[in-house]
This record gives C-alpha cells, sequence and structure tokens, in this order.
C-alpha cells in the first residue's frame, strides 16, 4: 500500500487530498478546491462611488503574525488596487495535475467540500475513474458547484466573454511591483502552482460530472471490481460527510477524513464501524488551524495518558468510547452559537443588521434554528433572509434525509415534528428564502434591520458583496465571518470597514487530545498520521504496531500486515480433492488443488472450475521431497515383477551415489543420490513401472 | 450446517407473518403479524412454540420487520410487551414512523369500536417503538459479531423493505411483501445479485398474471366516475397508508383532468397526517416523483377534504376514503352499512381481502344480503367493484426475482395453498430449485454455504495471476488453464489449512526436495555423415514441432529443450544413460533428461528421435 498526500488542505473549505495505491488501484480521496485564493481578485464593483483611490492604504492592517506579510509591509501596503481586476480563475490541487487521470481507479468524495473541484477532473477525456460519494454530499456538493457558477456569472456579465485559454490577469502579475502577497498565492511558495489555476467549469460541466458519479446510501457496502469492498461511515463533521473503510484481500484500510465525534445537528462520528483495522490514515489536519497549538508549541498528552494507564485498556473498552462521545466539545459549539446569535440580537436592538457570511450547511441550519427561537422567544421583530441561489431546495433537501441527522433530531422526524425549530417558523414567513438579490419579491419584503445569511466567504463571490458594501459604513451593523479566512484580504476592498466583525471558528475536526483516546479505541495496527500531527504530540506510548507519518507531495509505503492472504474453497470442491496421507506424518493432510481462483467480494475464493480431464483418474506426483530408501524400493519393483542389484559409487563431485541396475524385463537403471534421483530407460512401461516403485516408498503431490 | 426455517404465520395463508429463521445458531424473526380475520387466539403467531419458558431474550438475535400493515407489525407491541422481548428490531425509518399510527388506529377500532378486550395498550405502542432502531436502504448491520443484516427496496407500500441476512457463509432473504412494477408513488424492488442458500418469498398472487395496469386504472376511474355523475356515493375501504395515497393520487388527477366538482374525503385525520410523513419521507418513493418533488408535491392534494360524520347522509355525490380496509370493522362498516342499500352507490375493494371479513364476502359473490359482525343483516344492492390493481407483485414477477437471485431453495408464504402448490411445481420444474411451501407451526430444514478457510502464500497467489495454457490432443485440441493445480493445500491437525506453491510444500514440511527425472541417452543420427552438429539440432526440432502440438522449442548450439525436457550431444564414449545395445551402434548421441511432470511429452521426443533414427538408418542401408 501507498500513501501520497497531494494537498494538506486548509481547514473546512479545502479539504485535504490524497491519493492511495491497495492492491494495485490508484484511489483519490477528494478533490477540493482552494476557495480562499479567490480574495486575490476584486468584487465586481456595484457602488459607482467606488473607487480604490479613496482610501488611504495607512488603513490596511494585515495581520501581522505572518512573516511574509511583516516583510511586506517594509515593501509596500496593500492597496484594494492591487487586486486583480479580471474574472476569476480558481485554484486546484497543484500536485494532482502531475498524475494522468486515466490511470485512476476510484474516486472517493468524503464530503461536499471534496467535491468542488472533481469536474475539472472528469472534464479530462481519458478519466474513466468510478467515483463514489454519499447521496447526501452528491446532493448537497451539487447544490455548492451550482451556487458557485450562479454567482460566478455576475463575474462573466461584468467582464464578458474573455480568451478562455490563457488569463491576461497572469501576465500582469508577473512583474517587480506586485505585492509578494499576492504573488505567493498565484505562484505559489515554490513559484510553479500557476498550473493549477483554472477557468470555472459550466452548469453542463456539473450535470456531466455528476452522472458518472456512483450515490452510496448510509452505511451501504460496495464493491469496486470484486476486490475492494468500499463502506461510508459518517464523520459527525456535516451532513452527508463521512470516513471510509476499505476491506480488501490484503486487509482492511480505514481513512479518517475531518470528523467530529459529537455532532450537534448531524449523525454521530461512527466509532464501532471503524474498530480494529489493519491500517488506518488520519488525515485531520484540523489541528492546523486550531490556536491551542500554536500558542503551545507541543501538546503533552499527559492527562489522556495518565488516564490511558489507570483503567486497563481491554475490558473498559466502552469506558473510552465513552469518554470520546462527552459533549464538552459540543457544548462549546452550542455556546458559539448562541454567543453569535447574541450579537445579532443586539444590533438588530440597536437598528444594525447582521450580515452572515457562513456557507457551512450545518453551522447554517443550527444558526437558523438558534435566531428563529430567539426572536421568537423575544420582543424582537426582525426579518431573517436567507439568499442564495439554491437555499431553498437545500433547505427542503435537509427536511427528507432521517438517516443523516442526530439521534434526537432523527426521533423528532419520526414522531412527525420537523427536525429543525425553524422549519416551523419557515411556515409562518418569518424567515424568507430568495435565490438572489435582485429578485422581485424581495424589494417588496425587504426591511431593515434585518438578519442575512448570504454566501460566499471568501467576500469575492455572492449577494454578500453587495451586502457588505451597503453596510460597511454603518458602525451598528455587524458582519459574522469565518475564521479561517485572513480577513485582511477578504475585507480589503471593502476598507474602511465601520460594522463590527465577528470572527468565529467552529470545530473542524477532531481536536488533537482526543487522537491518543481514539487511537486506543480504535485500535489499528498501523496508523498513518500527518507530520504535523506527529511534531505535535507524542504517541509512542500507544499500543500500536507502528505509526508512520507522512507528509505533504510525498509517497508513503506501508508494509503488507498480515503474510498469508486469506482463500476460501467452497466445501464441494474441497470434497473433490484427492488427498494423500503422508508417511510418517499422520496428522497431515495434502492435497493438489483443482477449479478456478476468482476474486469475490474482495475474497479470493477457489470454486469449481471447468474440470479439467476428470477421466485421468489419480494425477501422479510432479514433486517428491525425502530420500529413497533403495531396499524398499527394490522390495517394491520386485512385486512388480522387476529385478535389479544395488551398487554404490561416488560420482565425479563426490557425492554419494547408488546406482539400481535393472536388467529383468528389460535393461535400466535407476540412479539415486539424496537430492535426486534419475530413471534411465529404454522402454517406457519399464521407466513407468519404476516410476510407481519411486511412488511406493518417496512422498510425493 | 443447515438453515432452519420455522413458519409461525402466514404459513399457506394470508394474515400475522411471521418467519423465524435459524441461521448458523443465530435466530432471527422476520415480521411479526396479526391475523386480520381472526378474532380468537389464532390472531397472533404462537409464540409459546419458540420458547417454552417465555424467555425471548435468548433465543431470538433480532426482529426485522418489513413494512408497516397489521399483517406484518400487528403482534409487535404484543410479544415485545406482554411477552417481554427485549432484544433488538430493526425497522426502516419510514415504518418506524408509520408503525405507531396504523397500531394505534387499530387499537382503537377494536376497543372503541368493537368493544373489544384491550391486547395492547397506547403506551405499549410507545414503548414498544423505542426498542426499534431504524434502517435505511442497503445500510449494512453487524447485529452482532456473526449477523450482517441489509435492507433492499421492496415497492409495496412507503417504507417496504427485503432482508438480507447472512451469518458466516450462510445468507438468506426474506422479501416480505414486493412489488416488481413502479406504481403511481412507489419504486419496484430492487435488489443486487446475491449468493443465496435460502429466499423466502410471498406469494400472495401465485398464478395471476397482470398485463399493463393502465386499463385497470382507467377502469377504476370510469367506474367511481359514473357512480358520482349518477349522483352516488362511492366508498373506498382502504387503510390510511398505501394504497390510498396511490387511489387518491389517481383520483386527484382525474378530477384535474376532466374539471370534476364532486368533493373527495378522508375518512380520518390519520391519513392527512400520513400525506405529511409522505412528503418527509420523499426519497423512499419512485424516481418520478421525487424528480417532480422539487416543483410540486404530489402529496397535496387539491380536491381533498377531511370526512365529518355528519356527511354521510348528507345529499349529493362525494368519494369517501374510509378506514380499515376490508371492511372488517370500524368507519368504514359503518358507512357501508348505511349506503349498501341505495343501487346509485359504489363501494370499490382496493387489493387483497383476508378471509372472514365483510369485504372478502362482497368479492366472493354478488350476495344481496351481508352479515355483519354482530349479527345484523344489510341490504346489498349497491355496485361492487373490485380494484385489479395490486402493490403485490403477479406471479411472473415471483419467478422474475427467484430467476434473478438464484437461491439454492425457495420457500413460499403469504398466500392460498392451491395457487402456492401451482407456483412451487413451476419454480422446481422451470428453474429447477427445490422449492417449499410449510403451513404454519412447520419447519423447513436446507443445507448452508460454508467455505473451507484456508490460508494462501505468496508464491501462490503469484503463479495463479499468470495464465498455466496446457494443450491436449487427445481427441481433439483442448486448452485448458492448470494455474490452480501448481497449488498444493495442507491441512494439519488442529491447524489452519495452508495453500502454499507445489515447490513449497517440502519446506513447510521441513523436509528436503527430491528431484525424480527421467534420462535417456537417445540414438539420433549415424556416425561419420559430415553434417554439422547445428543442423542436426535444427533438424530434429523441426520434426518435434511437426508431431508434438503446442511445444515451444528452445534450441542452441548443441542442446534444445522442451519445457523440462533437456537434450544435449553426448560426445562421451560411454554414457551411464545409454543402453548397451542399439540398433545402430556408431551413432551420434543425444542424452536426454526430463522431469516426471512432462512424462508424456518426454517420451513422445524420445519416440520422435526414434523414428527419425530409423529413418536414416534405413536411407543408409539402402545407399549402401
Amino acid at each position: 500500500m501507498e500513501l501520497t498526500c497531494l494537498s494538506k488542505g486548509d481547514g473546512f473549505h479545502y479539504p485535504p487530498c490524497h491519493m492511495l495505491n491497495l492492491c494495485g488501484f490508484r484511489i483519490l480521496i477528494d478533490c477540493p478546491l482552494d476557495l480562499s485564493a479567490i480574495k486575490i481578485f476584486s468584487p465586481v464593483p456595484y457602488d459607482v462611488g467606488f473607487e480604490a483611490s479613496e482610501y488611504p492604504s495607512s488603513d490596511v492592517s494585515l495581520d501581522a503574525q505572518d512573516p511574509v506579510q511583516k516583510k511586506q509591509k517594509l515593501e509596500r501596503q496593500l492597496t484594494p488596487a492591487d487586486l486583480v481586476c479580471a474574472e476569476p480563475w480558481y485554484k486546484t490541487v497543484k500536485a494532482l495535475h502531475l498524475w494522468e487521470a486515466s490511470l485512476i481507479d476510484v474516486v472517493l468524495i468524503s464530503n461536499p467540500m471534496g467535491l468542488l473541484g472533481l469536474p475539472f477532473l472528469t472534464q479530462n477525456p481519458g478519466f474513466c475513474a468510478k467515483i463514489y460519494m454519499t447521496e447526501a454530499t452528491a446532493k448537497i456538493g451539487q447544490f455548492m458547484m451550482e451556487d458557485l457558477v450562479s454567482m460566478h456569472k455576475e463575474f462573466r456579465c461584468f467582464y464578458g466573454p474573455g480568451d478562455s485559454s490563457y488569463p491576461g490577469w497572469i501576465k500582469d502579475l508577473d512583474s517587480e511591483e506586485v505585492p509578494a502577497l499576492l504573488k505567493k498565492v498565484v505562484f505559489g511558495e515554490s513559484g510553479d502552482d500557476l498550473g493549477s489555476w483554472m477557468r470555472l467549469y459550466s452548469l453542463d460541466d456539473i450535470e456531466s460530472c455528476m452522472k458518472k458519479v456512483q450515490v452510496v446510501k448510509f452505511a451501504e457496502e460496495v464493491c469496486y471490481n470484486g476486490t475492494l469492498i468500499i463502506k461510508a461511515l459518517s464523520s459527525g463533521l456535516d451532513i452527508g460527510a463521512c470516513n471510509w473503510l476499505i476491506n480488501g484481500p490484503n486487509g482492511s484500510l480505514s481513512y479518517l477524513s475531518n470528523s467530529i465525534l459529537v455532532s450537534l445537528h448531524a449523525r454521530n462520528f461512527d466509532i464501532n464501524g471503524l474498530k480494529g483495522t489493519d491500517v488506518m490514515v488520519y488525515s485531520d489536519f484540523s489541528c492546523l488551524q486550531s490556536a491551542e497549538v500554536t500558542e503551545n508549541g507541543c501538546i503533552s498528552p499527559n492527562t489522556d495518558n495518565n488516564y490511558l494507564s489507570t483503567i486497563s485498556s481491554d475490558n473498559k473498552d466502552e469506558d473510552l468510547a465513552a469518554s470520546l462521545l462527552n459533549t464538552e466539545d459540543s457544548l462549546e459549539e452550542m455556546e458559539k452559537l448562541a454567543f453569535v446569535c447574541s450579537c445579532a440580537a443586539e444590533s438588530a436592538d440597536a437598528g444594525g443588521s447582521t450580515l452572515i457570511t457562513i456557507t457551512r450547511v450545518g453551522i447554517v441550519l443550527q444558526l437558523l434554528e438558534l435566531m428563529s427561537d430567539y426572536i421568537e422567544s423575544s420582543s424582537l421583530k426582525v426579518p431573517i433572509f436567507v439568499i442564495s441561489s439554491v437555499a431553498e431546495e437545500l433547505l427542503a433537501y435537509t427536511k427528507t434525509i432521517p438517516e443523516w441527522l442526530c439521534d434526537q433530531r432523527q426521533e423528532e422526524l419520526i414522531l412527525g415534528e420537523p427536525s429543525f425549530d425553524h422549519l416551523k417558523f419557515n411556515k409562518d414567513k418569518k424567515i424568507h428564502l430568495f435565490p438572489a438579490i435582485h429578485s422581485p419579491n424581495l424589494i417588496t419584503s425587504w426591511q431593515e434591520p434585518c438578519i442575512v445569511f448570504a454566501p460566499h466567504c471568501s467576500l469575492r463571490l455572492g449577494p454578500s458583496v453587495q451586502l457588505l458594501q451597503r453596510w460597511r459604513g454603518d458602525p451598528k451593523s455587524l458582519l459574522v465571518l469565518e475564521d479561517g479566512i485572513s480577513s485582511g484580504l477578504a475585507l480589503l476592498p471593502f476598507r474602511p470597514v465601520a460594522m463590527k466583525v465577528l470572527q468565529c471558528s467552529f470545530l473542524s475536526g477532531i481536536r488533537l487530545q482526543k487522537l491518543p483516546t481514539l487511537l486506543s479505541v480504535l485500535q489499528p495496527k498501523i496508523v498513518l498520521v500527518p507530520d504535523a500531527v506527529s511534531q505535535r504530540i507524542d504517541l509512542s506510548g500507544m499500543k500500536i504496531n507502528s505509526i508512520l507519518s507522512f507528509s505533504e507531495n510525498e509517497t508513503l509505503h506501508v508494509p503488507r500486515i498480515a503474510d498469508n492472504t486469506s482463500v476460501e474453497i467452497t466445501t464441494d470442491l474441497a470434497s473433490k480433492l484427492s488427498w494423500r496421507k503422508l508417511r510418517q506424518r499422520e496428522n497431515f493432510g495434502i492435497a493438489r488443488l483443482k477449479g478456478g481462483l476468482l476474486m469475490e467480494d474482495g475474497k479470493h475464493r477457489l470454486v469449481t472450475g471447468l474440470e479439467q480431464e476428470e477421466s485421468s483418474g489419480k494425477a501422479r506426483p510432479l514433486r517428491y521431497w525425502g530420500t529413497v530408501a533403495q531396499e524398499p524400493l527394490l522390495g517394491a519393483l520386485l512385486k512388480m515383477g522387476i529385478k535389479g542389484s544395488i551398487e554404490h559409487s561416488t560420482s565425479e563431485n563426490g557425492l554419494e551415489n547408488s546406482i539400481i541396475h535393472i536388467a529383468n524385463p528389460s535393461s535400466g537403471l535407476i540412479e539415486t543420490s539424496e537430492m535426486c534421483t534419475a530413471i534411465v530407460a529404454e522402454d517406457k512401461n519399464v521407466a513407468s513401472q519404476i516410476l510407481q516403485g519411486i511412488d511406493e516408498v518417496l512422498d510425493g503431490i | 450446517m443447515a438453515i432452519d426455517c420455522f413458519v409461525l404465520g402466514a404459513g399457506q395463508e394470508i394474515g400475522k407473518s411471521c418467519v423465524v429463521v435459524t441461521i448458523n445458531g443465530k435466530r432471527i424473526m422476520f415480521d411479526c403479524g396479526m391475523h386480520m380475520g381472526c378474532d380468537d387466539h389464532n390472531r397472533y403467531p404462537d409464540f409459546s412454540l419458540l420458547s417454552k419458558s417465555g424467555d425471548f431474550d435468548n433465543v431470538i438475535s433480532c426482529i426485522i420487520v418489513t413494512h408497516f400493515h397489521m399483517d406484518h407489525v400487528g403482534a409487535l407491541p404484543y410479544f415485545t410487551e406482554v411477552c417481554g422481548y427485549n432484544g433488538p428490531i430493526y425497522m426502516s425509518y419510514p415504518t418506524k414512523a408509520l408503525s405507531p399510527l396504523m397500531l394505534e388506529d387499530y387499537r382503537r377500532v377494536m376497543v372503541d369500536r368493537r368493544g373489544e378486550e384491550e391486547l395492547f395498550t397506547t403506551t405499549h405502542i410507545t414503548n414498544c417503538m423505542k426498542k426499534v432502531i431504524a434502517i435505511d436502504l442497503k445500510q449494512t448491520i453487524q447485529v452482532d459479531e456473526d449477523l450482517q443484516i441489509r435492507a433492499y427496496y421492496a415497492g409495496h407500500v412507503l417504507g417496504a423493505v427485503m432482508v438480507y441476512a447472512k451469518v458466516g457463509d450462510a445468507a438468506i432473504v426474506y422479501t416480505g411483501d414486493y412489488n416488481m412494477t413502479t406504481d403511481r408513488h412507489l419504486g419496484a424492488a430492487k435488489i443486487d445479485r446475491l449468493q443465496l442458500d435460502l429466499l423466502i418469498s410471498e406469494s400472495t398472487y401465485a398464478t395471476t398474471i397482470r398485463g399493463s395496469k393502465y386499463p385497470r386504472e382507467r377502469e377504476f376511474l370510469q367506474a367511481v366516475h359514473k357512480c358520482v355523475a349518477g349522483g352516488g356515493k362511492a366508498l373506498i375501504p382502504s387503510f390510511a397508508l398505501g394504497r390510498a395515497q396511490e387511489l387518491c393520487m389517481l383520483l386527484d388527477d382525474y378530477w384535474e383532468r376532466m374539471n370534476i366538482k364532486v368533493p373527495i374525503y378522508f375518512s380520518s385525520g390519520l391519513t392527512i397526517q400520513a400525506n405529511m410523513y409522505y412528503k418527509m419521507l420523499i426519497s423512499w418513493t419512485s424516481q418520478n416523483v421525487k424528480e417532480k418533488h422539487n416543483t410540486h408535491n404530489p402529496f397535496d392534494f387539491k380536491n381533498v377534504k377531511d370526512f365529518d360524520r355528519s356527511l354521510i347522509h348528507a345529499p349529493g355525490p362525494c368519494v369517501l376514503f374510509a378506514t380499515p380496509g376490508m371492511l372488517c370493522a370500524g368507519f368504514s362498516l359503518e358507512v357501508f352499512k348505511h349506503w349498501a342499500p341505495s343501487p346509485l352507490n359504489l363501494v370499490a375493494l382496493p387489493g387483497y381481502s383476508v378471509a372472514g371479513t365483510v369485504g372478502h364476502k362482497l368479492m366472493a359473490g354478488k350476495p344481496t344480503t351481508v352479515d355483519l359482525y354482530n349479527g345484523t343483516k344489510v341490504d346489498v344492492r349497491c355496485k361492487i367493484h373490485q380494484v385489479a390493481f395490486s402493490p403485490h407483485t403477479d406471479a411472473k414477477g415471483i419467478m422474475d426475482l427467484t430467476k434473478f437471485l438464484s437461491p439454492k431453495n425457495v420457500v413460499l408464504v403469504h398466500g392460498e395453498k392451491p395457487s402456492m402448490m401451482i407456483l412451487k411445481d413451476k419454480i422446481t420444474s422451470e428453474l429447477d430449485i427445490p422449492c417449499f411451501v410449510p403451513a404454519n407451526g412447520e419447519t423447513v430444514s436446507v443445507a448452508s454455504t460454508t467455505f473451507v478457510k484456508a490460508n494462501a502464500s505468496d508464491m501462490f497467489l503469484k503463479s495463479c495471476s499468470n495464465p498455466n495454457l496446457k494443450f491436449s490432443n487427445s481427441t481433439q485440441l483442448r486448452v485448458t488453464d492448470q494455474r490452480t493445480s501448481d497449488g498444493v493445500l495442507v491441512i494439519e491437525k488442529s491447524k489452519k489449512a495452508k495453500i502454499v506453491y507445489q515447490d513449497e510444500v517440502s519446506e513447510l514440511l521441513h523436509e528436503k526436495n527430491h528431484v525424480v527425472s527421467l534420462a535417456y541417452c537417445c540414438p539420433v543420427k549415424a556416425k561419420g555423415e559430415s553434417d554439422n552438429d547445428v543442423d542436426l539440432i535444427k533438424q530434429l526440432s523441426a520434426k518435434i514441432l511437426k508431431t508434438v502440438s503446442g511445444a515451444q522449442i528452445h534450441e542452441s548450439e548443441d542442446c534444445l529443450q522442451v519445457g523440462s525436457f533437456k537434450g544435449s550431444l553426448c560426445l562421451k564414449e560411454k554414457c551411464m544413460h545409454r543402453p548397451e545395445i542399439s540398433s545402430c551402434s556408431e551413432a551420434v548421441f543425444l542424452c536426454c533428461n526430463w522431469s516426471v511432470a512432462d512424462l508424456e511429452l518426454g517420451w513422445e521426443i524420445i519416440n520422435v528421435m526414434k523414428l527419425n533414427l530409423d529413418n536414416t538408418c534405413k536411407v543408409k542401408g539402402d545407399l549402401l
């Protein structure tokens, strides 16, 4: 098995991308887009009075932590004018372009964000891989891609149909004066990222891509090529997001994508399904985002280790699992959501509007629920708008997937109650859904202050751009941003920003401290962790055969665990085999095999094939072992009427040799030594009789 | 190993489906239904046959309920709450959502309107449903270490599933009720091609073969239309879920098309509530409905209204869907009592009616009076229409499914004995699959698949990845692939079997290989000719090629090789392998050696060379 990490990604919106080589099959896991890179483009200017020169560049204060940016500060401040004024291109995973698309056998998509780059891959005429993803991922991912295309349309309208072959804006960026920050985004650290920029796909491309997808149900087992059995298990990250379990003839492999152990809305992380695999690929890079790591450098998992040592890991398995599923994290998440709500309510009280640019489906659903509950219980009368080309369909879809909801919501759904509280609310027309900001009914129901959910989180696309331009000067208004987006660059074209900005980071993976406990519950034989993780946490105390670490753009070879592969033999075939007993070995039975070897359901199976020369009777042995005892051989030959005499000699190479001369019925001789026996006879019948004699004194098969 | 299929209910009858299957020690109960036509103790399956002590938890590994009809789920609250079964119960999401509605409705009918003693209470239903684990289609569930179950789409009603269960190497499918064609709102049954030891299939329509359903749908619509056009009232007694939705979609559509203003009523809030569930569970409906659902929800009926009891005697035409179906009790029977005497009215009976119900009596003949349960008689002058399309598969569908799955055995349940027997003969003769029709209380035992498991060495698997073609032409040319025959299965007592490549056997036994070969120093040509030796080898190989089919000959200056057969020119005066007497005493010899694997091949080649020698000797003799 081989693992190549093509990209370690960046947070929820840009999941990591890996290439696996398993049983000779190439498996691509996830195909994301780096949407944060489009921040180098200037948004479509709606405001006529908006000019970049109006704003003095001294306003721009970028994230001081970044050394590159610090250096940049010395050179020159980034101004809105530096942003690229052109139809945006999109940045894909660079290393993926180095692989021949036609040689990929399987594509696994573990969450909707991992689907966004797939149309670029399927456009390739040689692409013929089988694509698997859960039904919910396919549906939500398709909504997101369609939304992206519809938001991008504004740029097309503004800039007109450009030359599709080569983006002119890249030429302009290659000059000296261009700030290094932009250059870094465009050309990458090593300066070779240019090839990863792609022009956005069309709706037709999305459609043809989705036609190639084979959707799998929740925890459905699908069999690829008779060899790999692939199963999607919920990861808890969001609706439809999953981890993969792949069973093959050489053992089992589990792939852990970014996971959340206890989810407030989606199905929890499936622990039982992933237990005891041979290899586990832990690809959760979310620790790179979390602040706790950068502060202290390396986490010592002392607390967990102590915990581990106090209980014996064998029979307290359930206790460990329970400790993983404590609700601490989810309560913290709940508090964050409640805080966002209270901030929105505060600004609404003050007469300001709230713009929420979060696009994570789960977070949006929970915020909608909390907000509507909050508004209903308070005297506040603010409308909630959701402006997105796919909002209506997306929200309708989330009502019809009980299998992907957490237990409590599932229960409510089955009792005939709405799974999310805002669904009730929606009926009372307090939440308004509009496909676009210029929708005909929007202006009639529009009312400020209000709370608006609008994409896109990069602040370059979609209705959020216009709303931000409207409200940026209003200190009473509130902008809710997702973290992990360098807000300096994101807000650059909108400066000066007078409105309040709330940046919130939500859990998008497993907390590093939980990893040791998780590993001792799952008990994989080999675990593969990113070098970023192994540097931050000491896993050497774990009871795991081996822990290997992998890094971006390097191929890691993983040794095979099982020495022997299992083969299943059908009972009717086994009964047809002709068994031989061995001399002096009562306990052994050996038989030459028959039939055909198949690969079925990921298992080698020996089944009755086209029977070969059934009539030939008992086949004669082809391989012998042991030594020929001469006296018994003479005796056996005599029974068949063959007489011989023994003569000892030493051959040229000094080996002890015996020769049995045969005179009757025709001349011949048997030359035998410790390692070999040669039968010399002119007559075929005599030779085969001698062979029979040898069969009687020598074990063979 | 064997699979035991114990039929507790629905054996040679329809009603109280309950089949208990034991696979390799695991016992699964499929469905837990009640009989709608019985009032006595026969209403429930006889659970005491499973365990005398009443401890069901240790006897049964799990219960799987295929759909929410009373004859499949009716006895579940009784079994869990009264009999005390506490193990896992699996149902699809819609079945879990809709079963409590059906059970509660039935309980109310039984207790409130027929005044019977209560068999289970509302609390029983709620508690029972709490134990149910909901499953999704194709979701593979590991019930315990050995038992694996999976549900497949069955059509029939919303949420109906077929169940695949596997223990070790043995696997079975229990179909529940299924439909092999799509209907107005549900898709057709869909299952993977599985390797099965046993298929347990329903056989409601074991002999019927239905054509297209469209003329039958039209018949139904016209019958209803004629009735309301004549000012009559149409009564459609049906269960709240399933048929009601399908017929309602049909009528609603027709009403729209024909611009009919006659009201369509639903007798209970239950159906309205059910429609809400249908909207939520849209992913379980047919592809057609799913696609439409984005724009218009097909379960938002435009012409449908709620019915009020006072409307029974209201003048004017109407269509009424009333529960329960089969006219077995409750409101539908009450309405029937009032409407049956008028010749203007119509009773449309959808689907199957169990023996013993009023519905069955109406369908059986054309009675002028009917006895109701409490002894009152009702004159029947209204028209009776039997809806001729059904959510059950027909005989062709059962045959198609059986042929598709090709199980090793078939058990038929949920049907009427005479037609089941006909179908049984058909399956046995046409598909050559053993078929059983057990009665209630009977057990069918069939053999189950087991595999012998062995560890295979890498060398064996590697050798198997290359074709090893053997050619033979005893009577005609035959090509066989014998790659597996290079493998050897080794079994040692109390150890796992091993498969190794033939060269590895001795190593496994801690023995040394012993090579047994044949040798013969064969005269090939008379001496004295000045011919080049290279030519001689070439000549020989040409001869060999002519007579030995499929031989691949490698030749060099003074030797040739075919498979393990090696021959090299022997320059020795006296060779061990040379026979003492030879026809041509002064000759060129080819010293040959071949292994036992190529025994026959070796002799063939020797023969060729001998013939060659004879010929040259003859030629020389002629010349002399």
